[in-house]
Formats: structure tokens, sequence, C-alpha cells
């Protein structure tokens, strides 16, 4: 043979390495956005201060950050739930706006309830409409073995035109004529949790959510049937646990999380339902759930990364004049070299 | 002088010694058959001629010259042409487009000069096909005839068919072997790789037999018979257990009736199945692969569906329960594929009570102290080597099947569905899996013991039923058996005893 020949190996990483994961991907992202950036005109070394220490360092920003990362961390662990039980659900998106829809109809004939009851009500109806958008692609994968990744990517568009018709049709604004529904009442939005910020209840429940699906997930019975479908569906039904309806009810209960999503938005930071409600949150949910490997406490922590990085795009186009697209693109070029870590951290080269 | 030589030919697997110094010759002009039992490296070797594997050492030596076969086109360009147990066809493409592509690409094509060029070749090779056909709608038959007229269309002089008679109805068989002797007299020659006895006696001139990756031997067809062969491809060194006395068979705990099922491409895969295990006997079901039995433990395990017929367990109706019933109803089992039992990722510990989990929780919550010291306990007393929190994945073969015949016997359940229990695993690992089964004889149960490995049939089993294409065709009490006379029924040359429910 006239070149060395080798070998993919594969073998699990070992544990120094995975701890260095997240320290690798910042500087490979740092290296491969660097250039974009002194394309714009501006020092990389400043952009990424202004985008990631920045932010922290101010009140303001840094409950800014904590606001950012509320429906992050939620379609994060919506994502997650699903992903676990090996069901790729990409429709956070789409169930993040079935729930904001619900929240904007709830909120306008909760009036006068006491607050407690309201986000009761509330959370349960965001829960509810988004299980119920993710209930068709979840049977068809289920029972006919539709290809989930695509049944659930499609439902995102279709509410998005359902919404778009109920907006401009019954629920126009009769004043000003704008697409947008009417305002929640009063006793309909969630409480401020900070003078002089935006931060709401909202981030609250979205704590209590990553701590329940925690708690599920490694304490449970359940949390563990979810994880041995995940991991092993023919080695889960050969002990004799029902693959077809834990996978269902991992695709519900993302869903619900993701409606859950959208109504913190409605009734935490817009008080009415818009078009524009979402940039995106359900799809950033999968790089964060990804990111965080899915344990639900790593996928909080990310969600909070994903977040800074949101307000950091905004602080470094300000302070710098680079365009916010910045933030895009580091988030896209993050979860690219996300996935190359998680896929290469299995394989090792040998020379043979 | 041989068209074909390999000489010394060794090929490993990591720890799998697929081919062994294997001696191969081929002439001019013979069907050659490559006979063995599954897994005996016959694939390995034929797709190490054809440049799809290369060989860790041995000489390959074609028309008197060594050669180095690379890739698929080195073998192709020495004429040697292989037509794989999967097709390589593109289904929307006409018969003709299949045969000339990746052979004959220039960017315009006459497509009625190929075709007319295909069919004479076709004509020529008395292969019956429409070189206009679209591949989509041919029958398995038909396609397979397509990949056989692709290599002698690229002028193969040796034809590698692997299995080809798996996937075809008798009268398919029969065009198939028209076809193969027509090409014998044009001189070209042909490797016929099959594990029936009956189809190897009826095409081939010579036989080679393979078994665990050695060439047992080389021999005229002519010059044996099917017993002898099925001697050399079965015998192996026995096992060293004994049974402890007679079976106390006397209550029929399992019974099977006329039981059939399809397999994973929806053809029918076990016929009228019928049996009884009774208690403290075990039931042996010898087999070549590849006949039902791999359908016949699934439908049992209930991870398939039967498509009709009846499995009673103590005298209840179980046909189409889930696993999760077959266990309550005391129904043990242990999978065919170690890996496809277990979740790899997760921990032994998972993994043990996984079949059981309601008993280890407490309000939905797990306890996880129990199942630490139920774990634990059944680590020592199966010896199992691994702590609890070791992932599943990475315990050894022998320690793996330890975990799941724990996980199954801890239960002690009154039925045992133990298929190629010890299918790959070292002899001693072998022999402790003997040993449990033979105590759970002892206790009572009810073994059904699904195995490729006769020596170790008829090291266990009380009596022996053999399965070929589907069905029982033979129950016999071990002291009838022989290994020649199993080896015929195995091979479908006599089937006995068509009455198949046991008398005792
Ligand atoms: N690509 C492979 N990787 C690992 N093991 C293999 C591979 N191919 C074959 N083997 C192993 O080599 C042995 C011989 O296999 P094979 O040649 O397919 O047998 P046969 O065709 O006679 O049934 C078996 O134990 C099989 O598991
Ligand atoms: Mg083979």
């Amino acid at each position: 043979m006239p070149f060395p020949k080798f070998r993919l190996e594969k073998t699990g990483a070992p544990m120094w390495f995975r701890g260095l994961i997240p320290v690798i991907t910042l500087v490979l992202t740092f290296i491969l956005t660097s250039g974009l950036i002194i394309w714009g005109k501006a020092n990389p070394f400043e952009a990424y201060y202004y985008f990631l220490i920045d932010p922290l360092a101010g009140r303001v920003s840094f409950l800014e950050v904590l606001v950012k990362s509320t429906p992050l961390i939620l379609t994060g662990i919506a994502v997650t739930v699903a992903f676990v039980a090996g069901y790729y659900n990409i429709g956070a998106e789409g169930q993040l706006y079935a729930g904001a829809l619900a929240a904007a109809w709830l909120g306008t004939v909760l009036e006068g309830v006491s607050t407690p009851v309201a986000i009761l009500v509330m959370v349960s109806g965001g829960f509810i409409a988004g299980m119920i958008w993710a209930l068709i692609p979840a049977l068809l994968r289920v029972y006919l073995n539709v290809d989930e990744v695509v049944t659930t990517l499609l439902t995102n568009s279709i509410i998005l035109f359902i919404i778009s018709a109920i907006l401009n049709g019954p629920w126009r604004d009769p004043q000003s004529g704008w697409p947008q529904s009417p305002e929640i009442a009063e006793a309909a939005r969630l409480p401020q949790l900070a003078e002089r910020s935006r931060l709401h209840f909202g981030f609250v429940i979205a704590l209590v959510a990553v701590a329940v699906i925690w708690f599920i997930l490694t304490r449970t019975g359940f949390g563990l049937k979810l994880r041995a479908v995940g991991l092993g569906k023919e080695g889960a039904r050969f002990a004799g646990i029902q693959v077809k309806r834990t996978m269902l009810l991992a695709a519900l209960i993302s869903g619900g999380l993701a409606g859950i999503a959208g109504y913190v938005e409605v009734a935490g930071i817009q008080y009415h339902l818009i078009g524009e409600l979402s940039p995106g949150y359900g799809y950033t949910g999968i790089i964060i759930a990804t990111m965080g490997g899915l344990n639900a406490l790593a996928v909080a922590a990310s969600g909070l990364f994903f977040g800074l990085v949101e307000t950091g795009a905004q602080t470094v186009s300000r302070a710098l004049g680079v365009p916010v697209y910045l933030g895009e693109i580091t988030q896209a070029t993050m979860l690219l070299v996300i996935l190359g870590m998680f896929l290469l951290q299995r394989y090792r080269i040998r020379r043979v | 002088m041989h068209v074909v030589e390999m000489r010394q030919i060794t090929k490993q697997f990591g720890d799998v010694i697929a081919n062994d110094r294997v001696e191969f010759q081929l002439k001019r002009g013979e069907i050659h058959a490559l006979l063995g039992e599954n897994g005996a490296g016959k694939t390995t070797l034929m797709r190490i001629l054809f440049g799809l594997y290369r060989e860790d050492s041995g000489e390959v030596i074609v028309d008197d010259q060594p050669v180095r076969i690379g890739s698929p086109k080195d073998a192709i360009a020495l004429g040697i042409g292989m037509v794989t147990q999967h097709f390589a066809l593109v289904p929307p493409f006409s018969v003709a487009e299949n045969v000339i592509m990746g052979y004959r690409d220039s960017l315009s094509m006459d497509m009625k000069a190929i075709e007319a060029e295909v069919a004479s070749s076709a004509k020529k090779f008395t292969i019956e096909i429409d070189p206009s056909a679209i591949v989509r709608h041919l029958s398995v038959g038909q396609k397979q005839r397509v990949e056989i007229l692709k290599a002698l269309f690229r002028e193969a002089r040796v034809l590698i068919l692997d299995e080809p008679t798996a996937v075809l109805v008798p009268q398919e068989v029969d065009a198939l072997f028209d076809i193969l002797r027509n090409l014998r007299e044009q001189g070209i020659s042909v490797i016929f790789i099959s594990h029936k006895l009956n189809e190897v006696m009826a095409i081939s001139d010579r036989v080679t037999v393979l078994r665990d990756g050695r060439a047992i031997s080389t021999i005229d067809t002519s010059s044996t018979t099917p017993s002898e062969l099925a001697k050399m491809m079965v015998g192996r060194e026995t096992f060293g257990v004994t049974r402890q006395g007679e079976a106390v068979a006397d209550q029929p705990i399992l019974q099977v009736e006329r039981l059939c099922a399809d397999d994973g491409r929806g053809l029918q895969a076990l016929k009228d199945i019928s049996f009884v295990v009774n208690s403290g006997e075990i039931l042996g079901i010898a087999g070549v692969g590849g006949n039902g039995q791999k359908e016949l433990a699934e439908t049992l395990c209930g991870t398939r569906q039967p498509t009709s017929g009846g499995i009673l367990v103590r005298d209840k109706q179980m046909s189409g329960a889930s696993p999760s019933e077959m266990t309550a109803a005391g129904l043990g089992r242990v999978p065919e594929d170690r890996h496809a039992g277990m979740v790899g990722e997760l921990t032994v510990a998972d993994n043990m009570v996984m079949e059981h989990l309601s008993r280890f929780t407490k309000r939905g919550m797990l306890d996880r102290k129990a199942i630490k010291n139920y774990t634990d306990q059944l680590i020592e007393q199966f010896q199992i080597k691994a702590k609890p929190s070791d992932r599943a994945r990475t315990l050894s073969g022998g320690n793996m099947q330890k975990l799941l015949l724990a996980r199954v016997l801890a239960n002690q359940p009154d039925v045992l569905i133990a298929p190629q229990p010890t299918r790959g695993l070292d002899v001693g690992a072998t022999e402790y899996v003997h040993n449990q089964l033979l105590e759970q004889r002892q206790r009572g149960a009810a073994v059904l013991l699904i195995s490729e490995d006769l020596d170790e049939i008829l090291a266990l089993s009380d009596r022996i039923a053999v399965v070929y294409e589907g069905e029982i065709v033979g129950v016999l009490p071990v002291h009838d058996a022989d290994i020649e006379r199993l080896g015929l029924m195995m091979s479908g040359v006599i089937k006995e005893n068509k009455d198949a429910v046991p008398q005792i």
C-alpha cells in the first residue's frame, strides 16, 4: 500500500473531552465567524465582548437576557421531551403559535378573575392547544409510520396561515386595521417581576417546567420508559414497554410545553397575538435541546445562553454597527459546530 | 488449469474469523456450489473475490496470474461478476438502461440500438427478459435475471450467485437452473452459494463445504450423498453438558396450534406450526437458519403478530398478545439478538427492571434503592461481570446474555423461549447458558430451545422438532435422533411425522 491506512473507530469520548466540548464549540464558532465580523469592519474580539460579556454587566440588559431566554427555555425543554423519546418534533414553532392563539382568546374572556386563577387556566389552555396541534403528526407517526420531521414541519406553516386568516378576519383591529388580536384583559397578563424591565412571571413558569421535566426524566418510571424508547425501540418493545403509547405521550407533552411558550409571550410581553410573535423560537429550541445534550438542566442553561446571544446580537450591532444578522449567523454556526462535535466525539481515528 | 484460485484466504472481522486459510479452486465451465450454514463465511469469501472486501492474507489467482482485486471494477475487468443477496438496480429505469449503466456511459445514447444489443445478449444466454420493461414492474425472479444479464453483458466468465434461490419460488428456481446449465455449456463458470442440500445436489458439478470459516472439503457432487454433505456442513465437537435423567414431562404448558405468520416482507414464514412443550422438558427446534426460526421466536415472544393459529400458555389463549401480556402470563423469553433485547445506552440496572417496571415504582417514582438491591442480587446470583451503573452495551456478549437470562429467570417463568441462546458466545459462557436451561427444566419449566447448532440441540433437548421452510417436518425423541437423519430433515430431503403434534 502506497499510503498509510486509517480507520474510523466507534468509541465513546473520554470524560475530560466531554467537559471540553462547550469550550471547543465556542472557540471554533469564534474562529469561524471572525472572518465575517472583520468583513463587517469590526474587531472580532470587541464584537464578542459586546456579544457575550457586555449584556451581563448591566442590570437592565441582564434582565433582558432572562426575558429573551424565557420562550427559548420552554421550547428547548419541549423539544427535549420529544427527542428523548426518539420523536423528532420539528413543530415546536407551530405548537407555540397554537398555544399563543389559545392564550389570546382566553385572555379576552378572563375578565376580572384573580391572577393565580388566570395563570392556571391559561397555562392549561396553552398546554392543551399545543398538544392538540401536535396530535395529528404524532398519530400519523405512531400508527402509520409517517415521518414526523416532515409533518411537524408542515404543520408549522399551516398554523401560521390559520393565524393570519384570523388576524386579518374576525380579530382585525377595528380602529387601526392592524392584523392583531384584541388586547388581553389586565387580569390575564403575567405579573412583572422587576421594575423598569420586561421580566415577567413567565420566566418562573419556564423554570418550573424545567424542574418538572427533569424530575420526570430522571426520577420516574415514565421517564425511564421515555428514555428506553428513545435509545432503543426494539429493546424497549421486547421488554414489554408500549412503544407507540410512550412516543405519543412524549409528542403531546412536547407540543404542550411549546404551547406554554406561546402563552408566556402573549401574556407576558405582547398582550395580544401578532403574526410575528416568534422569530423562530421553536426552531432555536431544537438547537438548544441539542446543545443541552437532552439533559433538562443543561437545556435550561443552554436556553439562557441563547437568550444572551439574542440580546448580545442587538448590543453588538448598536455598539459597532454590524448587522443584527450576525447573531443569527453565530447561532447557525454554533449549531453546525455542535452537531459536528456530537458526531465526531463518537469516533476516533486509528492508524492501521 | 483453473479460472480462479484462492489460496490460504484469511479474513477477520474483529474477533470473528470469517475465513480461515480457505482454499478454493474453480474450473472453466463448471457449476461449483459453495455450501455451508449461515455464518460459515461463504459471502465473505466471494465478496473478497469480487473486490468488496480485502483479504487479510492469502492470494487470489486468475488465469494463473496473481491479481490484486481492490474493487468490483477490478473484478469486472478480470471477467468476474457477482449477483449479491440485495439487488443493485435502479427501479425507474428500464432493463436495458440498468444493464448498460456504469458500463458504457457515453453522453448520447441510442436507446433503440442498446435495447437491441441487450436483447441479443439475453437471447444468447437464454435469459428471458424484455429489455424495454421498467425494472420497478418486474418480479423478484425477473430482477435477478437482470442482475445476471448485467454481469454477463460485462463479459463475465465467472458468475457468482449469492444464495440466489432464497428469494425465488420453486418454479423460478427451475428456470434459474436452466439458465445456469446453459451458461455452463458456453464455458462460463458459476459459483452457486447455498445452504440447501437438495439444490446443491441438483445443480452443481462440484461442492466446496465451508464450516466456521474453514473449507472442509471439495468433492464431485456425483460422488457424494446429501447425508455426507449434511454431516460435513453441521458436524462440530460436542459440548460437555449432560442432562440428568429422563424428562418428567407430564403437563402440557405451552401449546402451539396451527400457527401462521409472515416475515418482514409479507411472505409466509410459518405454515401451520403445531407443537407442545410439557413442564420439565426441553423441546429443541432444529433447522438451518432462515427457515422460520426467527419468526417463530418473535411470534411466541409477542413482538410479531401471527396471521392465524393459537398460542396457549397453561390453557390460556395468548395468540396476538403483547410482550408485556406474554410476560404476565408466565412466559419468559430471551431475545434472538441480544442487542435487540436490551437498550444498550441504558444502565444494567435499568435494563434489569425494565420488564417489570411497575414493581419498582412507587406512585410513579422509581424506587432507586430497590432497583439497586435487586440488580446487585442478580449480578451476584448469575455471576454477571458488571456494575449496576454500567451501560449495558459495554458488556461482553456472554455477560449480556447473562443479564437477559437473569432478568427473565428471576421471575421463575413457566415457559422459557430461548432462540439461539449461545450464538456468538465463548465456550465458558455457552456452558453457563446450557446449565441454566437445564436448571429451568429441572425446576419444571417448559423450555423451547431454538438453535441452528445441532450438537446443542442434541445435548439439551428431550425431544427435537425440525423446521424446514416454515413447517415442522418431524418431531423425534432425542434417543431416535442422529446427526445424519436430522441433517436430511433439515435440508428438506425427508419429511416424516407430518402430523407433528407429538405423542408421548
Ligand atoms: N462486514 C462484517 N462485519 C463484521 N462481521 C462480519 C461482516 N461480514 C460477515 N461477518 C461475520 O463473518 C462471519 C461469516 O459471515 P458470512 O460470510 O456472511 O457467512 P455466510 O454467507 O456463510 O452466511 C459471520 O460470523 C458474520 O457475522
Ligand atoms: Mg451469506
